[in-house]
């Protein structure tokens, strides 16, 4: 059985919108890919090649001060709930976790975790150092991931071209083995219908963006992970302040999206923000789809100032435990029993009724 | 100039490649370059990445003698031919991508609209793993530790750090 009491903060303290601009992203999100020089990679490697990566990185975690006290799941000995509750946690990949259709986990597939800090082993590439913090604070974000980067490259070969930079198993990784992704929340653009022509916008400089979940993830609840698509004859820094930018910038768009939404439309916005809240109120059962769409409601609400009494921390709360796997493992209940809906509305009841009573 | 490969028509492309940190330059015709992948203008699309690998890649003869060690375009390591790369998407290695550098060169151009890595350099962090361990880096490698330790509040650590510093010095 996983035990997540183990993680310091539950592995979720970038939820806890302390982090610059919070009201609209909620975290960022540093990756950077890194493979061992003397092991063949994923593709063609065997599973005692991928147990003795394992114990190499291990030993070298222990060594360090930033993985010294790491928790280690083995993903290949989990059961496929508590795997996709560490995927919503965003501490592991959908791919590593076997949630793909096939539903087969990789031996060897772990993840080490301490604080703000992890890193998937045995992914597409050898290790995938991340870092998540709270709000937009790329830079941040990546200082530490850098330092991880160091303590482990002193103790590990990694594998390194002097022209291509850090290798990895896919091109599209090469050179800095960077991905930042910025998770932001932009219901304005997506009900001024302004999200198409911004995202077109972000693919022309560069930028890519993804759903909730990452790699293949839908578009739910007006979330949006965007990031750098290049890794590549850009430096990191380069790469962070272009990223950075262009958030600002769409940021500056949101904002102006829902100042027009409240001059042109303020009934059908005002109605729009209390229906969600109201059914998130009293509503008997909910889907997580259902749920997701109304917290993205009620968080439009807090943000232009419509719905005083609820923190931007209790959404992310709301945001995270509603998921399914996290429902289940909870209430130990399968991940696609229909009582999920009802304990999911039994939750985003209680913990709205003790925020409005709490600040009233 | 002639071609370095037929040896009858005159070299248009100069291909200045690294293997094992040795430039060498190829002079190539342009049918020959062709054959290779190698195209003359290096366009920068925004195309699928999927289509990218079967378009930059497709056109690379099975026999690459354009690759670093390897013979009829199979990584010397892992043994990963052209073609497991262009069904897979991934490379095999670490050693592929000297194997199948000329044609991920025009992969990358194509991709990142660069083959140069401008960031950080292994080799030049402090202490990296080298194949010569020398101690030198391990005072160095033992401060920093420490620093950090400070830094995250990890006394205990830090401690201990201290004391095994002492040692050395």
């Amino acid at each position: 059985m996983i035990d997540l009491s183990l993680l310091t903060d539950g592995g979720v303290g970038w939820l806890d919108a302390s982090g610059p601009a919070s009201h609209l992203v909620l975290s960022t999100r540093i990756r950077l890919a890194r493979n061992l020089a003397d092991h063949v990679f994923l593709t063609r490697n065997s599973e005692p090649d991928r147990e003795e990566i394992l114990s190499l990185v291990h030993r070298a975690a222990q060594d360090t001060v930033l993985l010294r006290r790491a928790v280690t799941f083995r993903l290949d000995s989990l059961e496929r709930t508590e795997r996709q509750l560490l995927h919503e946690r965003h501490l592991v990949s959908k791919e590593l976790a076997g949630l793909d259709s096939d539903g087969k986990v990789r031996a060897g597939a772990s993840v080490l975790v301490q604080d703000r800090l992890g890193v998937m082993l045995n992914e597409e590439d050898h290790l995938r150092l991340q870092g998540l913090h709270s709000g937009l604070a790329l830079e941040q974000a990546y200082s530490e991931v850098d330092r991880l980067d160091a303590e482990l490259g002193q103790r590990l070969p990694f594998a390194f071209h002097p022209e291509f930079g850090y290798l990895t198993s896919c091109p599209t990784n090469v050179g800095t083995g960077l991905r930042a992704s910025v998770l932001i929340h932009l219901p304005g653009l997506v009900l001024t219908k302004e999200m198409s022509k911004v995202l077109q916008g972000l693919a022309q400089v560069g930028l890519t963006f993804r759903g909730l979940y990452g790699e293949g993830s839908e578009f739910v609840g007006n979330f949006f992970q965007l990031s750098n698509q290049t890794t590549l004859g850009k430096s990191e820094t380069e790469l962070l302040d272009h990223l950075g930018k262009m958030v600002r910038q769409v940021i500056d768009y949101e904002e102006q999206a829902r100042q027009v939404l409240l001059r042109d439309a303020p009934t059908i916005i005002e109605d729009k923000v209390w229906r969600a809240f109201g059914l998130l109120r009293y509503a008997r059962s909910l889907s997580f789809d259902e749920a997701i769409n109304l917290f993205s409601g009620v968080r439009l609400g807090v943000g232009i100032g419509l719905i005083s009494g609820v923190g931007m921390y209790t959404l992310n709360k709301l945001l995270v435990y509603t998921q399914p796997a996290h429902l289940a493992v909870a209430h130990g209940l399968g991940i696609a029993d229909p009582e999920l809906s009802v304990r999911r509305a039994q939750y985003v009841r209680r913990v709205l009724e003790e925020e409005v009573g709490r600040r009233a | 100039m002639s071609c370095d490969q037929c040896h009858e028509r005159e070299a248009v492309i100069h291909l200045t490649q690294i293997v094992n940190e040795q430039a060498t330059t190829i002079h190539l015709c342009e049918r020959c370059a062709a054959e290779k992948g190698v195209e003359s203008t290096a366009s920068v699309e925004q195309n699928p990445f999927a289509k990218l690998v079967a378009a930059s890649m497709g056109k690379a003869s099975p026999d690459l003698t354009l690759v670093g060690a390897g013979t009829r375009g199979a990584c010397p390591r892992c043994g990963a031919t052209l073609q497991d790369f262009r069904e897979s998407g991934r490379l095999g290695c670490a050693d592929c991508w000297r194997a199948f550098e000329a044609p991920l060169r025009d992969l990358l151009r194509r991709l990142h609209g660069s083959t140069v890595h401008m960031g950080e350099r292994y080799a030049e962090r402090d202490g990296a793993v080298r194949a010569n361990g020398d101690s030198a880096p391990r005072q160095a490698d033992l401060r920093e530790q420490l620093r950090l330790a400070i830094e995250t509040e990890n006394f205990e650590l830090a401690a201990e750090l201290r004391d095994r510093l002492r040692v050395l010095e």
